[in-house]
């Protein structure tokens, strides 16, 4: 069979079923079908819409909390989503089989173009089309002029046009617009280079976030233990990670106290002093929008809040916890959540959590924080639901942002069951003698994200390069004119018709606008 | 003028943009059903006569009758154009009204109701500016009814008062990022109510309603200008702008956030929209059904994402909710 030729091959499919295809040709039916126009435009659909239930169900990649929050929600759904993959839609093989078919559709489709594209360059404009009348937009007139003059104007006329050298002695054939499909093949070769980059990033990059309290004496070191989350690539390894340090000095925000804004900040500023490798400590005002660059790695400001320092005594009168506690924005104006856990407090283990307003106002007899700009602390307020017994902390791991009260007895400073609410400087006695929690003071923390993503320079580059390529695919108009001027009957007849090949284009407008010039051309000769 | 002044006269010229529209819209009307009893009477008299022309724009009208009405097309078809012209300026004062009105001053595209107001200013600025050029005056009531509709609901169910920028959005970024965005969007709607018209003129050819759109070889062509000229820009809003901004405020230059999914799945659909023009069997009608399923994603991306997505990192369509409602309430009692 494989010395048949290939228009016998075809003739030969006619009369064969489909299944005594041999594998050669299978494979090569199946790579034309792959490399076609109509499957590149339905796996680009299918890729469409392949990536809206990713955009509709909660991301682990994306928000975590939010995807256990709704595993927990939808117990029947969460095991038939987990099997297809919907919490991790964009790393699921069945989203990387269209990506990657379409990749290949794409290649398949681009070489060959390429080649011709070569060819096409070095090439000359095709021949003039023997009835140039049934072409869609052409045009005729007779004049008196000779063939060969028209001819020439024609070809002085099209000027940025290129043209056929020897011409079939009565016609002009001319093209422009090659650069055309320079651009489109740029526009595709550039999406290749973005997506290798775009998965050279997801690949080795990270992106790991860290709350650090303002402060001397705190700080973070990049390794791995230090962060508080931390989402790597399947190649990253941990010696990837850069060496370097920082502190925050101090934090800034800018509150508005007026205002359709009001209660809310603006223009965090964090001063930070860092160290990379082995050079010199350096300083940076880190702000949102504004990272710092340290090596291939980023540093960005997210976030910032609240840390009440807390001291909690238990019965003897130890200190079972002390120290700033980070406490969870729960709005725009910084009232924030947290949580205390005292397990080694004697006679029992103690817990609390509760809420810290930075500027508290009473309304109505509830307490409500009007905004998040502290100020000198004398409207800060602590009220924390206080807890005795077993905090549940043998059970395994537990956030230190939750408090398992499940086997643990709420417990008030009297009977009314109220939380213990702490001024600034104030201290609540605990009842039954279980000890004392004090309200010392209020730090400040940020929350920072550290990334690196590879490549990223390469994917814009790409992008660019993408937009570039589409500009010219879409806007340099590749069209055809040919000119023909014969005798006929002792007089000249000038055929003139055009072909459009960017699909866009109006032709009709070129067809006349070349036939009046070259018409008015003459006529202003015979006028002079 | 203080910012309260700005703020008012950007919500006067709203209102006067939207009454200027509304006028546009009754000429525009009446032009349209000047074409239709033109088609009416042209059916007619070739009924009569058997055969003949059918009525031409460039036809010298043989029938006085037809003649008047020919008339009263062009006349009013002006004066659509004239107020739509006014009612853009007025448009245009708003945007700068609501921009003068922020302290400090900044561009007008804050939030939704800035974001829908600016959109739909770039549709009817687009439609008035283009309009001699791929000869639009056509598609007047059309982009007015649009217009007018959107404005309403931007008004009704958008408005916010002025209120300075959240300091991720306090950046160069937003200009250029969210006007890129604005005008594809302006530029995306425009070219979805041509491939409409052509989806409504190839099921219906002889509709006597549809007389004053132009041919569907036409609205082929101008459906593909507008895309081919709001893609690229779609392009540079999110595919380059948008991931440098997210890399510099969130810190990382595609997180997979639904808004980013979104703006990709309309950028792929265009896409196809624009190969589906150049394969065979896809031309004319699954093309101008692709870019209606482009500019659905574009909405949804807008409305749905902003309002319906809990985990976008775009959600600025209503300050998040304390989300510690139950605490609070055990806490301070």
């Amino acid at each position: 069979m494989s010395t048949t030729s290939a228009p016998d091959q075809e003739k030969n499919e006619g009369v064969r079923r489909p299944g005594e295809l041999n594998a050669r040709e299978l494979a090569r039916w199946g790579w034309r079908q792959l490399t076609s126009m109509r499957t590149a435009l339905i796996l680009l659909l299918l890729l469409a819409l392949a990536a809206v239930p990713g955009s509709l169900i909660p991301q682990d990649g994306v928000d975590s909390l939010k995807a256990d929050q709704w595993r927990e929600a939808h117990t029947t759904l969460t095991p038939i989503y987990e099997k297809l993959g919907l919490f991790n839609v964009y790393s699921t093989p069945w989203f990387a089989a269209i990506y990657l078919l379409l990749m290949v559709s794409l290649v398949g489709c681009i070489i060959p173009r390429c080649l011709v594209y070569a060819r096409a360059m070095r090439a000359e404009p095709p021949a003039t089309p023997a009835k140039l009348t049934r072409l869609p937009d052409s045009t005729t007139y007779v004049t008196d002029e000779e063939p060969a003059e028209v001819l020439a104007a024609a070809r002085k006329q099209l000027r940025g046009y290129r043209i056929r050298k020897d011409g079939d002695g009565d016609s002009v054939s001319a093209e422009k617009g090659y650069l055309r499909e320079a651009g489109n093949l740029i526009f595709h070769m550039s999406l290749i280079i973005v997506l290798v980059a775009f998965a050279t990033g997801s690949l080795f990059g990270y992106k790991g976030g860290v709350i650090v309290l303002v402060g001397e004496e705190y700080g973070f070191a990049n390794e791995l233990s230090q962060y508080d989350d931390f989402k790597s690539g399947s190649l990253f390894a941990p010696e990837d990670l850069d060496d370097f340090s920082f502190k925050i000095d101090d934090f800034h925000a800018e509150w508005l106290n007026t205002g359709a804004g009001a209660g809310t900040a603006r223009g965090f500023n964090s001063k930070i002093r860092y160290t990379a490798g082995t050079s010199d400590e350096k300083s940076y005002d880190l702000r949102v929008n504004h990272p710092l660059t340290i090596g291939s790695t980023d540093v960005f400001l997210l976030a910032h809040g609240y840390a009440p320092v807390i001291t909690v005594r238990d019965g003897n009168g130890d200190v079972a916890y002390s120290g700033p506690t980070i406490f969870l924005p729960q709005s725009q104006n910084l009232l924030s959540f947290g949580v205390v856990k005292a397990p080694y407090a004697s006679p029992e283990e103690i817990g609390f959590q509760g809420l810290f307003y930075p500027f508290e106002g009473t309304v109505d007899g509830e307490p409500v924080n009007l905004m998040g700009d502290i100020g000198d602390g004398s409207h800060a307020m602590l009220s924390l639901q206080g807890f005795r017994g077993d905090l549940n902390l043998d059970a395994g791991p537990q956030s230190v942002y939750a408090l398992d009260t499940s086997k643990a007895n709420m417990m008030s400073p009297d009977e009314t069951g109220k939380a213990f609410n702490l001024r600034l400087g104030e201290t609540a006695e605990l009842p039954d003698g279980l000890g004392s929690v004090s309200f010392d003071d209020v730090q400040q923390w940020n929350r920072v994200q550290i990334s690196k993503s590879p490549g990223k320079e390469w994917a814009l580059l790409g992008v660019s390069l993408a937009l570039v390529g589409l500009l010219g695919s879409l806007f340099i108009r590749s069209r055809r004119v040919w000119v023909r001027a014969r005798r006929v009957d002792g007089r000249t007849l000038v055929e003139i018709a055009a072909l459009d090949r960017s699909g866009g284009g109006d032709t009709a407008a070129v067809v006349t606008g070349l036939a009046e010039t070259l018409r008015g051309a003459r006529t202003q000769e015979e006028n002079r | 003028m203080t910012d309260h002044t700005w703020g008012v006269l950007s919500n006067q010229a709203i209102t006067a943009a939207g009454v200027v529209y509304f006028l546009a819209l009754l000429c525009a009307l009446v032009e349209w059903s000047a074409w239709q009893s033109r088609a009416r009477a042209a059916v007619g008299e070739k009924e009569l006569v058997g055969a003949g022309a059918p009525a031409d724009e460039t036809d010298a009208p043989a029938d006085p009758a037809d003649a008047v009405r020919a008339q009263r097309a062009a006349l009013f078809g002006r004066l659509s154009l004239l107020l739509t012209a006014i009612a853009v300026a007025c448009h245009f004062v708003a945007l700068v009204g609501r921009g003068m009105a922020a302290d400090p001053n900044r561009v007008p595209w804050g939030n939704m109701y800035e974001f829908t107001i600016s959109g739909s200013f770039v549709v009817a600025a687009a439609y008035v500016a283009l309009h001699r050029r791929l000869k639009l005056s056509w598609m007047a009531p059309w982009v007015l009814g649009f217009t007018i509709v959107v404005l309403m609901l931007a008004v009704v169910g958008l408005y916010e008062p002025v209120a300075p920028l959240s300091e991720a959005l306090n950046s160069y970024w937003l200009v250029i990022h969210v006007i890129a965005a604005i005008i594809a969007t302006g530029g995306f709607t425009l070219g979805g109510i041509v491939s409409a018209a052509y989806l409504l003129k190839a099921r219906f050819p002889d509709a006597a309603l549809l007389a004053r759109v132009p041919d569907l070889d036409n609205l082929d062509r101008v459906s593909y200008r507008i895309h081919a000229f709001a893609f690229p820009v779609w392009t540079f809003g999110v595919l380059i702008s948008g991931p440098i901004w997210a890399h510099e405020a969130w810190g990382s230059y595609w997180n997979w956030d639904p808004k980013e999914v979104w703006a990709f799945i309309t950028w792929v659909v265009y896409a196809g929209y624009l190969h589906a023009r150049a394969t065979a069997g896809w031309k004319g009608k699954k093309a101008a059904i692709v870019a209606l399923i482009g500019l659905a994603t574009l909405w949804f991306n807008f409305i749905g994402i902003n309002y319906f997505s809990s985990t976008s990192q775009h959600s600025y369509a209503a300050p998040a909710a304390p989300a510690v409602v139950e605490l609070t309430e055990g806490a301070s009692r």
